[in-house]
Parts: structure tokens; C-alpha cells; sequence
């Protein structure tokens, strides 16, 4: 049995607006064994992109814990949690947010500028990798506005994979993609699952949940469902049976 | 993070913002620049102000006819007739503090010799006179005590006269002139002095025996002026006093009656045109202060909207792994590069207005070291610190917080 990677309890945010208060989560719980590929679901507004951003070390709970391989986020400094979101988290944002003005290889880059142990070499090379990875090859000194938006959100997965995480936590990866490169990055992330990623995907496609492992489903801050999925398929599979592209 | 990708980073940001760089850098390079010629032309006045004084002898002292209304640059004592060689005598023999004493009237009149003919000043005084104004002779020799007794007909002139009276270069000395139509050998050639502060031609005079120009040229009884020089510049004040004694009872005036003269030391008149150019400074000083503070208040604003609009930067590079120590270095060489970058600028257009000043306006200028490093001081910190603080404070918030910043 694999050991437990992210092990929520009890977990809540509420926003604060004046004298109204969002809850965006109610008190979830969970836990995602090492090497398990689960899907968030849920309606817009349910708390996905919150729950995400906590998970990602970006924000903090209100209250209710947070571990990850047993060690709580509330006991870290603010350079400890630096680290390891530079380090064990690949996070993939639902908006991307790239730098503006600064090319798709340059963006890749930037989490490994802030890792003293990789070279300017080292860091170069895996930033080409990486893109090659979400079919960028072509494109390394693009800007992001001349970039298309699914191309921006592929550099923004490169830029995930290029500290080779642990887990990677991706916000609507596949939102703005076709079914084509939708089904490509899903391959993409079922091959790195199998050499043991672990892989949270918020998405609001019931397909792409099909090749995961495990869905859990969110409305308006709590979890409604969370269940095993029994018959996954392969993405690379999916992407033979489409038609031929027009060339 | 290793210091050279914060270089890289912040070097980027740099390249990839030329406007607002350049914004930024122009209030740091004005601001320097004006402090710095501002500086310079405030001390240089003072300078050339203090150096010109000095060179007029600065045991110095004057006597004039008339109540004391104290300003710059008088001509002479005008119809006031209350000076006289009596009162020369009496000052010679009474006073201790005085090394050398002369009567002085002076005229205009017209120095002719041959075709060449030039309006002066001729000043009748005695062979101590040079001593006073401490000036010496570049050719020929100065009349003598007995040549005054016999009031010779002997002139020693200035630079400017000899150039416009003997134009074709030949020498001057032993030749024969005319002042106001009275003829006179000439017998030397004072020193050239230049111009003074005041823009007073100090080569333009004429110099002979004040009995000869007292009884041949002015016909008059009375001095224009009576100049001295105190033993040493700490006695001038007291021979100051002492002279104006001597002149009260001389005069018989009562207590309750004012000077009818005036003795003025150079230390006063030192300290008059100090005060003045200290002013000017102080206005200068002031004018910069504006500009400096002005160009701080540019830094500032530019600085603080700059950081503000990256804070989703900011936000983005704590989510990828940067620590707020990242961050705040980033900015704070981001902030030094373009405030030392400014300031050099800013120094060197200061140097070249100051020398563009002097050259061309013919202002005395003089660099102060301190103006340099102040206006430099002053720019950096506001630079540094107004792109520090804005960035201090966006990368204590989460990074989902400055990730949302609007
Ligand atoms: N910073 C915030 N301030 C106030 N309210 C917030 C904030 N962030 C999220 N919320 C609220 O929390 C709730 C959950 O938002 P969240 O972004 O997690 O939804 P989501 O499930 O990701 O939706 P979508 O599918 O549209 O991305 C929403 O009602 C939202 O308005
Ligand atoms: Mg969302």
C-alpha cells in the first residue's frame, strides 16, 4: 500500500468582503494516496480552483489541516513552503499566468531560477524538454502574445513538468484546448502518473475525468461524491481512434 | 538564488521596460544635475568673490569724504570736501596701526599720445600707494617721495592704457604723453591685474604724484580719498577705530553728531559681499532642494506604480518557489541599477552644464564635492527605497493574494 502524499482534514476557507462572508469550502476531508491521478469536479463557484490553491501551498485555510507526507503546512515558514512549491509541486493555474513580454523558454525557466542547484545549462535544457514535452518545440522565444491560448496553456504546463514535481496540481490544464491536444496533454499526463506523479486535474469535462483513477466532486464548498473509477481508459488509445486531422 | 540570475532578472525587467525606465532615471538625472550646478555656481561666486578682495589688498583701508551709506561700488567722494591733506598729516603722525598711508584724487580725463588718444582715470597718489593695493611694476619704476614734493610731471599707467595709447607695441617707458592736454613722462607700467568681480577694469588708471594732479590737472585743495593699509589684517578693525578718532576730533565733531567720513576695512567689504553671494547660495541651494525634491517625488511615484502593476509578478514568482528575500533583492538591484545609473548621468550633465556655464556665460562655477555626493545620496535613496518598500509589501502576501492584485 502506497503511503498517503496530500491528507486534508476538516478544511475550510471563507473570503471576508466587508461584513459578508464567502464560504468557498465548508469542512472537506481527504486523501490522496502517492500515485493516484484524481479529478475535481464540480459546477463553477464550488470551490475547485480554492481547494486547489490550497493544496498548491498558494493560500492558506481558514482552518482544518493541511499535510503533505505527513508534515502539516501550518508548522512551515514562508521559505519552507517556498520550497517545496518550488520543488515537489508542479501547478498549472487556470488563468496561466505567464510573464508578459518574455518568451515561452523564459518562462519555463523561472522556477528553476529560484533552485540554486540546478546550472544555467541544466535549467535550459529541461525548459526545451519540458516544452518539447507539450509539442512547443517550435516555438521557445515566442512571447505569450504571440502565442494562441491553448499554446499559452501548454507553455504553462511545461513550466509545471520542468522541476520534475512530485505531484502536479492542474486548474482547467485542458480548458482551452481542442479535443485533439486535450487528449495529447492527458497522455502526456497519464505517462507521468505511471512513473509515479501524483495528479490532481480540476476539469469540468466528464471525458477527461475517465482517465483518472478517482473523481471527487465539489458543490458549493462541500464534497458531494467521491468515487474509484474501475474502467480507465488510455488517453494515448482515445487519441488513435480519432478521426485524421485535415491537413 | 544565485546573485547572477537576480542581475539577469532584474536586468530584464530593465530592458523590457525602456519607457518607464528612462521616466524614472530622468527625475534622478535632473535632480543631480540642477544640485549639481546649482552648487557650483553659488560656491564659485563666492569663490571668485573671496579671491578678488584679497587681491585688492586685504589690509586694506579706506577713507572716504561723506556720511556712511554703505554700497558696492562708489566712485569718488564727489563735491564732499571734507577730507584734506591735514587730516592725511595728522592721520600719518597719530595713527600706530598703519604701515602705509596715501592721498588720493582721482579725475577723468583723456590720455593722448601722438593719434592715439584714450579716456582714463588718473589717479594722484604717493609711491606708497602700490604697496597698499599690493601691486608691483612689470617695467620702468614707480615716482619717487621727492618727485611728489615737486609735483613732477611723471605718470605710471595701467595695461589697458598703455595698449590703446602705444598700440604698435613699443615701450612705453620714457616716452612722452598727454593728460588732459598737460604733457608727462612716462616712467613705468604697473602690473596687469585683470578685470574684478565687479567687472571694473582694474588696468585702466593712470597713476602720478597726487601734487601734480591735485594742483595741475583738478585744481582743487581737498582728497577724494585717503587709502591705507593696516600692519596686519587682525589690525584692521582697531585701525579702523583708530583712524575714525582721530578724523572725529580732527573734524571737532561733537558726540551726538555723525561721521562725516567713512573708514571701511577690506574685511568689511569682505564680509558685506559674502553675506550677499551666501544669500545667492542659500537662494541656489533652495532652488535645487526644489528640483532635487521634485525629482525624489518622480523616483518615488514611478517606482511605486511599478512595483504596484507587477505585484501578479511578484505573486507568480512566490508561486513558482521564490522566497520574499528573492523578491525584495530583485527589486532592490532593479531599484540601485537604475538609480546609479541616473546619477552618474545626472552628475556628468551636471559637470557639463557647469562647464557650459563657465564658458559660455562666464559665471565663476566651483565644484563641491559634497553637492555631488548629496544630490547622488539623496536620488539613490529614494529610489531604493520607493522600489524596496512597495515590494516589501507585496511579497509578504500570499501568493494567490498578489496573483489577484488588480
Ligand atoms: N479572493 C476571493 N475573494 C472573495 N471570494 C472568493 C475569492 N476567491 C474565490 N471566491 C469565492 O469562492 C467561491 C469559489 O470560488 P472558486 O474560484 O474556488 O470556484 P471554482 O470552483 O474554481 O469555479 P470555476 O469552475 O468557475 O473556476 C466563489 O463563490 C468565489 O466567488
Ligand atoms: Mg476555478
Amino acid at each position: 500500500m502506497s503511503k498517503e502524499i496530500i491528507k486534508i482534514q476538516d478544511l475550510k476557507r471563507e473570503f471576508t468582503m466587508g461584513n459578508e462572508t464567502v464560504h468557498a469550502l465548508r469542512g472537506i476531508s481527504f486523501t490522496i494516496k502517492e500515485g493516484e491521478f484524481v479529478t475535481i469536479m464540480g459546477s463553477s463557484g464550488s470551490g475547485k480552483s480554492t481547494m486547489l490553491n490550497i493544496l498548491g501551498c498558494l493560500d492558506q485555510p481558514t482552518s482544518g489541516t493541511y499535510e503533505i507526507d505527513g508534515v502539516s503546512m501550518k508548522d512551515l515558514s514562508r521559505n519552507q513552503l517556498a520550497t517545496i512549491r518550488n520543488e515537489k509541486i508542479g501547478f498549472i493555474f487556470q488563468s496561466y499566468n505567464l510573464l508578459a513580454r518574455t518568451s515561452a523558454i523564459e518562462n519555463v525557466e523561472l522556477p528553476l531560477l529560484y533552485n540554486s542547484a540546478v546550472s544555467n545549462e541544466e535549467r535550459r535544457e529541461r525548459a526545451i524538454h519540458a516544452l518539447q514535452m507539450v509539442g512547443l518545440g517550435e516555438r521557445l522565444f515566442h512571447t505569450p502574445s504571440q502565442l494562441s491560448g491553448g499554446q499559452q496553456q501548454r507553455v504553462a504546463i511545461a513550466r509545471s513538468l520542468v522541476n520534475n514535481p512530485v505531484m502536479i496540481l492542474a486548474d482547467e490544464a485542458t480548458g482551452n484546448l481542442d479535443t485533439r491536444t486535450s487528449y495529447e496533454i492527458m497522455s502526456l499526463f497519464q505517462d507521468l502518473n505511471s512513473q509515479g506523479i501524483t495528479i490532481t486535474f480540476v476539469t469540468h469535462e466528464p471525458d477527461i475525468a475517465t482517465f483518472s483513477n478517482r473523481t471527487i466532486v465539489l458543490k458549493d464548498g462541500n464534497i458531494i461524491q467521491d468515487y474509484k473509477n474501475n474502467n480507465i481508459q488510455s488517453a494515448a488509445a482515445e487519441l488513435a481512434k480519432l478521426p485524421q486531422q485535415d491537413h | 538564488m544565485r546573485i547572477l540570475n537576480l542581475l539577469k532578472i532584474a536586468y530584464k525587467a530593465i530592458v523590457l521596460n525602456k519607457v518607464r525606465t528612462l521616466l524614472t532615471m530622468l527625475g534622478i538625472i535632473i535632480g543631480v544635475a540642477s544640485v549639481i550646478a546649482m552648487l557650483a555656481i553659488g560656491e564659485g561666486s563666492k569663490e571668485s568673490i573671496r579671491s578678488t578682495i584679497s587681491s585688492m589688498g586685504s589690509n586694506m583701508i579706506t577713507i572716504r569724504p561723506g556720511t556712511d551709506d554703505r554700497g558696492p561700488a562708489r566712485g569718488s567722494g564727489g563735491d564732499v570736501q571734507t577730507l584734506t591733506l591735514k587730516n592725511y598729516d595728522v592721520i600719518k603722525e597719530k595713527s600706530t596701526l598703519l604701515s602705509y598711508i596715501t592721498p588720493v584724487v582721482n579725475g577723468g580725463g583723456q590720455v593722448i599720445s601722438g593719434a592715439n588718444n584714450w579716456p582714463s582715470t588718473i589717479y594722484g597718489v604717493n609711491p606708497q600707494y602700490l604697496d597698499i593695493k599690493v601691486v608691483g611694476l612689470q617695467s620702468g619704476s614707480m615716482f619717487t617721495d621727492a618727485e611728489v614734493k615737486s609735483a613732477s610731471k611723471v605718470v605710471v599707467l595701467g595695461q589697458t592704457v598703455v595698449d590703446n595709447v602705444f598700440p604698435d607695441g613699443q615701450d612705453p617707458v620714457g616716452q612722452m604723453i598727454r593728460f588732459d592736454n598737460i604733457p608727462f613722462k612716462v616712467i613705468g607700467v604697473l602690473e596687469e591685474k585683470g578685470e574684478n568681480t565687479f567687472g571694473q577694469d582694474q588696468d585702466d588708471v593712470v597713476i602720478a604724484p597726487y601734487t601734480t594732479v591735485q594742483k595741475r590737472i583738478l585744481a582743487i585743495d581737498y582728497l577724494n580719498q585717503i587709502m591705507a593699509s593696516a600692519v596686519s589684517e587682525d589690525d584692521a578693525p582697531d585701525a579702523v577705530i583708530e583712524v575714525s578718532d582721530i578724523l572725529r576730533s580732527e573734524h571737532k565733531l561733537m558726540d551726538n553728531e555723525d561721521d562725516d567720513f567713512s573708514v571701511r576695512s577690506m574685511e568689511e567689504l569682505i564680509s558685506t559681499f559674502s553675506s550677499t553671494s551666501e544669500m545667492l547660495t542659500v537662494l541656489l541651494v533652495a532652488v535645487a532642494s526644489i528640483s532635487l525634491l521634485i525629482g525624489g517625488i518622480g523616483i518615488m511615484n514611478i517606482m511605486y506604480v511599478s512595483v504596484k502593476e507587477r505585484t501578479k509578478e511578484i505573486g507568480l514568482r512566490m508561486a513558482v518557489g521564490g522566497k520574499g528575500s528573492d523578491i525584495l533583492m530583485q527589486f532592490l538591484i532593479e531599484a540601485v541599477l537604475i538609480s546609479i545609473t541616473g546619477g552618474i548621468i545626472g552628475v556628468i550633465l551636471g559637470l557639463g552644464a557647469t562647464v557650459f556655464i563657465e564658458k559660455f556665460l562666464h559665471w565663476p562655477t566651483s565644484v563641491a564635492m559634497y553637492s555631488i555626493i548629496i544630490s547622488f545620496a539623496v536620488c539613490a535613496v529614494t529610489g531604493i527605497f520607493f522600489g524596496w518598500y512597495p515590494a516589501r509589501k507585496a511579497s509578504a502576501l500570499d501568493p494567490i493574494t498578489a496573483l489577484r492584485y488588480e
